[in-house]
Formats: C-alpha cells, sequence, structure tokens
C-alpha cells in the first residue's frame, strides 16, 4: 500500500526557499550587504568575463607596444581615447590588465580557501569526533603552523622553489605554487572552528541515534555532522577569501607572485609602484582602488553572514 | 528447573560499573597536598555494581531520582559508552567488548529511543532520508521500491502520515517527532529498545499517546524494553518489572504489582509515598531527610545511609548485598535482611 499522494502544498523552488528564508530576509533588509553584494557581483562578473570584456590580452605580447607605456586614463590631459584607463609601463591597456589581474586574485584566493577548507574541515572532523590522543596530536600540529605567520611561511617557501627551479619554471607554475602555500599556510583556522562545532555537535542525541543505528565514523561525520556545521565554515570561509587576496597580493608585490608577465592585482601594484615619483601614479592607485574594494565588500559581507548564521562566532 | 534453563534472560547485566574521569589532563590531576605533590583522579561514580536481567517480552522500568545513573545504564547497554568494569550479555553472547564491525548485527536487534525528540533527529534530513538511511544501511541489497515500503510501513504503525515525509524534522511538534523516531528504530526490526525517558520531554496529553503506540509496538512486534523513567505512575502503566536506582546502585527490583503494593527497600517505600499527592501533608508521606552524597565521594557502605532512618553502624561500613525474597522481589538492605524494618519507624 504505497500511497504515492503528491502533497497538495506546491513545494516551493529551492530559490524561493532562500528568498523566504531567515537569511533571505535579513539580506533584504541590510543595505549594506545588498550593495555588497553587488558591488562583488559586478567585479567577480567582469572578471570572470575579462576575454570577452577587455578590449585588449595583456598575456599576448604581439598585442602590446612599448612605445604605448606610460599614458594616462582618460580625464588626464594627454590621454589616448583606445586606453580608457592609460597603459602600463610595458605598454599594456590598463582597463584589459586589471579585468585579467582581478580574475587571477580571485582564482588564486578562491583555490586557495578551498585547499583551505578541504585540509581544515577533513583534519577539524577528525580531531573533534576521534578525540583523545589524534584531537591532541591534531590540534598541536594546528598550534604550531599558526605559530608561524602565513606570510613567512610563504615567504620561505616561495623563495626557496624559486632558487632552486629558477625564475623561467617557477613563473611557469606559479598560479599552483602560491595557491598550494596560502592554502597549506591557513587550514588551521578551518580546522579549530570546524572542531569546535564538532564538540558541540557530537553531544547531540542525533549522532548517538546515529550510532546506535550503527553507522560508520566517516558516514556520521560528512553525512550527520558536517550539514550542522556548515554555518561558521561560510562565515570563516568569506573572511579566508579576503586574506587569501590579499597574501597573493602581499606576495606578489614583494616578488614572489605573479610574475610581470601574467599579472595579478598585487603584481599590477608592485609594477607600478617604481613609477609613482615620475607621475604615472595611476599604474599602482587604480589597481589598488580595486584591491581594496574587493576585499573590503567581501568582508562586510562576511560579517553581514556572521551576524545572520552565528552571532556567538567570533571573527576568525 | 529445566524451565529456568530454557527461559534464560535476554538480556544480562553483570557487576556493571562506570566511572567518569574528571580530571582529564595530566596537569589537572597533580595535587598539591599536606607540602606534598601527589597525583590522584577524581571521578564520577555514575553506575555501582548492577546486577539485572531482562527477559524476552517484558518491560523493565529503571526509575529514580536525577542523576542516579539511569541513562548512563542505558548508554551502557546501548553500547554508546564502554564499561570501566563488568559484562553485558545478550542472548548469552557478551556484547560490551566487541569491536565496530563484530557488533553491526547486533545494532539491528538492539535500538534506543531517546529522551528529546527535538535533538535526536538530524535537523539537515528529512524524514525520508533520516528513515531510509538505517534500511539501505543494514539492507544493502533492498530495492528502493522496498526501501519505500518498508518506509511507508513503520510510518503508518507510528501513525504519521506518509506523505508529510518530504519535511524537515522543525515542521512537525514534539509528539510527532517521538514517533518519527520510534519509527526510525523499528526501520531495523529491532527486537530490544532501550527507551531513554521517552516521553518526558513531550507535553503531558502526549505523553499517553506515545506511551500507547510503544505498548502496541510492544504487542504486535515482540518487543523488549528497557524503559528508563523517573515517573512512577507511567511504571505502574507501562513496566512489568521495575527496577529502583539509588546513586548507581540497584536497591530492589520486583515485578510491578509486588513493587507497589509492597516495596521493602526505604528508599522505595519513600519514592512510593511521594508519588500521589506530591504535595499534601500526608502523615505516612515519607520526607527524606539528610544530605544526597554526590557520587564523587560515594560513602563506603549502603549509598543511601545518609537519608534512611534505618541505618546503623552495619551500614555505615559494609555495603548491603542483593538478596531474593520470597515474593520474587531481590532487595539490597541489611535492615530487612535483619528483619528490623517492621519495628516502629520514627516517620512512619
Ligand atoms: N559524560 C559524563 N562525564 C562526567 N559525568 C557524567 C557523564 N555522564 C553522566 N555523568 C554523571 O553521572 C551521573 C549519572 O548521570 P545520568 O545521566 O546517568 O543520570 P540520570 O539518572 O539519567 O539523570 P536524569 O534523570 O537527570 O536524566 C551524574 O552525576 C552525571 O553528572
Ligand atoms: S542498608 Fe541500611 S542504610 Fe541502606 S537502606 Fe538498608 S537500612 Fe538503610
Ligand atoms: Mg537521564
Amino acid at each position: 500500500m504505497s500511497t504515492e499522494t503528491v502533497n497538495p502544498r506546491t513545494e516551493p523552488s529551492r530559490w524561493s526557499k532562500i528568498w523566504n528564508s531567515n537569511m533571505g530576509y535579513s539580506f533584504r533588509k541590510n543595505p549594506v550587504a545588498i550593495f555588497s553584494m553587488a558591488v562583488f557581483l559586478i567585479i567577480a562578473v567582469s572578471a570572470f568575463f575579462a576575454p570577452l570584456i577587455a578590449p585588449y590580452d595583456p598575456y599576448d605580447p604581439a598585442s602590446i607596444d612599448i612605445m604605448n607605456s606610460e599614458y594616462p586614463p582618460f580625464w588626464v590631459s594627454g590621454a589616448l581615447p583606445e586606453f580608457s584607463l592609460g597603459t602600463d609601463d610595458q605598454g599594456r591597456d590598463l582597463w584589459s590588465t586589471i579585468l585579467y589581474g582581478t580574475r587571477l586574485s580571485l582564482l588564486i584566493g578562491i583555490c586557495a580557501v578551498a585547499l583551505q577548507a578541504f585540509l581544515g574541515i577533513s583534519i577539524g572532523l577528525i580531531a573533534g569526533y576521534v578525540g583523545g590522543r589524534v584531537d591532541s596530536l591534531l590540534m598541536r600540529l594546528a598550534d604550531i603552523q599558526l605559530s608561524f605567520s602565513t606570510l613567512m611561511v610563504a615567504i620561505i617557501f616561495l623563495a626557496v622553489t624559486q632558487a632552486m627551479f629558477g625564475s623561467e619554471t617557477f613563473n611557469q607554475y606559479a598560479v599552483y605554487f602560491l595557491i598550494a602555500v596560502i592554502g597549506v599556510a591557513e587550514w588551521p583556522q578551518y580546522a579549530r572552528t570546524v572542531r569546535a562545532t564538532v564538540l558541540a555537535e557530537k553531544k547531540k542525541e542525533y549522532v548517538d541515534s546515529a550510532r546506535v543505528l550503527g553507522f560508520g565514523p566517516g558516514r556520521i561525520m560528512v553525512r550527520h555532522i558536517l550539514p550542522n556545521s556548515l554555518s561558521p565554515i561560510f562565515v570563516i570561509s568569506t573572511v579566508q577569501v579576503a586574506n587569501a587576496i590579499i597574501s597573493e597580493a602581499s606576495l606578489s608585490f614583494l616578488g614572489l607572485g605573479m610574475p610581470p608577465s601574467q599579472p595579478s592585482l598585487g603584481s599590477l601594484i608592485s609594477s607600478g609602484f617604481d613609477y609613482i615619483f615620475s607621475g604615472s601614479w595611476w599604474i599602482t592607485a587604480i589597481p589598488g582602488i580595486v584591491l581594496v574594494v574587493l576585499v573590503l565588500v567581501i568582508n562586510l559581507l562576511g560579517d553581514w553572514m556572521r551576524d545572520v548564521l552565528n552571532p556567538k562566532l567570533y571573527k576568525g | 528447573m529445566k524451565d529456568m534453563a530454557v527461559q534464560s534472560p535476554l538480556l544480562e547485566i553483570k557487576g556493571l560499573e562506570k566511572r567518569f574521569d574528571l580530571d582529564q589532563g595530566f596537569l589537572e590531576t597533580v595535587k598539591f597536598k599536606g607540602g606534598r605533590i601527589t597525583r590522584e583522579t577524581r571521578s564520577v561514580h555514575a553506575v555501582n555494581n548492577v546486577t539485572l536481567d531482562v527477559n524476552r517480552g517484558e518491560a523493565l522500568c529503571v526509575v529514580g531520582e536525577s542523576g542516579c545513573g539511569k541513562s548512563t545504564v542505558a548508554r551502557l547497554v546501548a553500547g554508546l559508552l564502554t564499561p570501566s568494569a563488568g559484562e553485558i550479555y545478550y542472548e548469552g553472547q557478551r556484547i560490551d567488548d566487541l569491536s565496530r564491525g563484530e557488533i553491526q548485527p547486533l545494532r539491528k536487534k538492539i535500538q534506543m529511543i531517546f529522551q528529546n525528540p527535538y535533538a535526536s533527529l538530524n535537523p539537515r534530513m528529512t524524514i525520508l532520508q533520516a528513515l531510509e538511511e538505517p534500511v539501505r544501511h543494514h539492507n544493502p541489497k533492498f530495492s528502493a521500491a522496498e526501501v519505500r515500503d518498508k518506509v511507508t510501513e513503520v510510518m503508518m504503525s507510528v501513525g504519521v502520515d506518509p506523505t508529510w515525509i518530504k519535511r524537515y524534522p522543525h515542521e512537525f511538534s514534539g509528539g510527532q517527532r517521538q514517533r518519527i523516531a520510534i519509527a526510525r528504530a523499528l526501520t531495523v526490526d529491532p527486537e530490544f529498545i532501550i527507551a531513554d525517558e521517552p516521553i518526558s520531554a513531550l507535553d503531558v496529553s502526549i505523553q499517553a499517546q506515545v506511551l500507547n503506540l510503544m505498548l502496541e509496538a510492544k504487542e504486535s512486534r515482540g518487543l523488549t524494553y528497557l524503559f528508563i523513567t523517573h515517573d512512577l505512575s507511567v511504571v505502574e502503566h507501562f513496566g512489568t518489572r521495575v527496577a529502583v536506582l539509588y546513586l548507581g546502585t540497584v536497591c530492589e527490583v520486583a515485578d510491578t504489582a509486588t513493587l507497589f503494593s509492597n516495596p521493602k527497600h526505604p528508599y522505595t517505600k519513600a519514592l512510593l509515598s511521594a508519588v500521589p499527592q506530591l504535595k499534601d501533608d500526608r502523615p505516612n508521606h515519607i520526607r527524606l531527610k539528610g544530605e544526597i552524597p554526590t557520587p564523587i565521594n560515594l560513602p563506603q557502605g549502603c549509598p543511601f545511609q545518609s537519608r534512611c532512618i534505618f541505618a546503623n553502624d552495619r551500614c555505615k561500613s559494609e555495603k548491603p548485598r542483593a538478596i531474593h525474597q520470597p515474593d520474587g522481589s531481590t532487595v539490597a538492605c541489611h535492615a530487612l535482611e535483619e528483619g528490623r524494618l517492621d519495628a516502629d519507624a520514627p516517620g512512619l
């Protein structure tokens, strides 16, 4: 007697569920969140579609003419109409280069955070659920990792790899090195947050119930505890993306990140730095503004999310 | 005698003990005492030397005050905790020291229902997911239709409309959630159910319904219950036998009728005299005086001595043993053994 009657109440679509949820409501009531989300989407979408939007391809040496270098943006006298935001020291169109650079910065930031999240969530789940010696060992590892600052670890690692492989090879794989080093350096943030929530969730009866039903630890961790630990993970993820973008920019600024031929926002700022005093301030200033705005709106979104999802969580 | 051998208990608990260590880290255990540094760990003696049998088809109720170790006994039997000492046998097989793989077949036979239906269902899973998961896990060969049929069957048997299956637990009331939790335990066709105060978190008007549901399931599925409660009126309605627990020790085990008509242990008497009218001061109402010792510093001798009007020097030094009585009950009390309980008691 399988009664396959369809629920008369029409099931709301996923989108309208989100829109009508607590989170959707507080989003609609919060102008800062709406504004940040809008700015972030504009930056992210235009960066993602950089190859379609950008008038020039900054990676194509054929399209670059060194004679075009250091033209100012359009509102300064002496600008060329075809370079709206001016050109950089190598004669690349700054608007195109910023689009490509933002894409690279976002990509590195998001991939590095994905790596952090994968490492940190796995380690945090195991430490919190298994407990005992495993927990102590993993958390001491996290303490050790945290006691080195991210930048210090990254600088040492990148400088050594650069010296080992030579700049040529290094430049070729710089994206992966950056993702790896930023990803590995900050997993303890995730591990600690996840462990703390797992310790709280583990005491709840639904976990006992799953154990009595005979489910294995892997299933309980991934299918039962993890879905109930997502909100703090979301919150720190936004902050971590902003941090990773900053780390990438700092490393590139120090010459340990993306090479000038494949500029991210950081390396663009860095390459323009030498020309500030010769009057070409825009090569540094405009990508700098983009970077600051990008990081700011991500952090504002993170703040809003933290307030909605978990008022008690300390910003980590 | 032969009948006795055939009727061996379904579950046997022998000398069960559970201690929780309070001081976990090494540094916490180091104490400075009397001019020297010593190491000592304090621990909560939650369950002390509990011996109990549960026969097939009965509902053994465990009663006692809050903190007396009822839940700990339940969780030990369910395998959620490992005993500090003692043994647990199910159908003659020792179950307290099994590995996770070895215990799998028993997970189908022994199930547990929890006190708080707001916490015992995963808030991120729909009812369908929550009910399908155990069926799939224990019957990997089932087809999707068989799984669905099983789920529909248990939903019907606990009286929850199977068309609500796509909803999340927060869309249900407490009583409905507890029904769903019971349904979830029934999905694996268990024979033994441990219920840890399954109705005490529910609205009074719903308690009876859920209790009757559990009684029906007992009849139709031939279940055996280990039923934890602090509510003696529930015991009278539900239990075939009762075990009274005080500070992790069994004071008295008896058939429900025997216990209610002829309680023997001073603590049982006090408990029963407090049942019908909690607030009135009937002359025969036994007021318990004295302090409840904490399970951290258990007294030597009888655990009930600090509140017992019959306590004497022997009670302070020697733990009473459980002794079988002619009417089938088992009581651990020196005064009963010595026959001085019937003497005029100051409070009676
Ligand atoms: N994980 C634990 N760690 C330390 N002490 C514990 C732990 N679990 C229980 N205890 C202690 O063991 C004793 C018995 O607890 P238990 O939960 O079994 O009591 P209970 O009879 O179920 O009480 P209630 O009626 O309140 O549910 C209590 O003193 C409690 O503080
Ligand atoms: S053994 Fe002694 S203290 Fe314990 S209940 Fe009996 S008379 Fe009271
Ligand atoms: Mg309890």
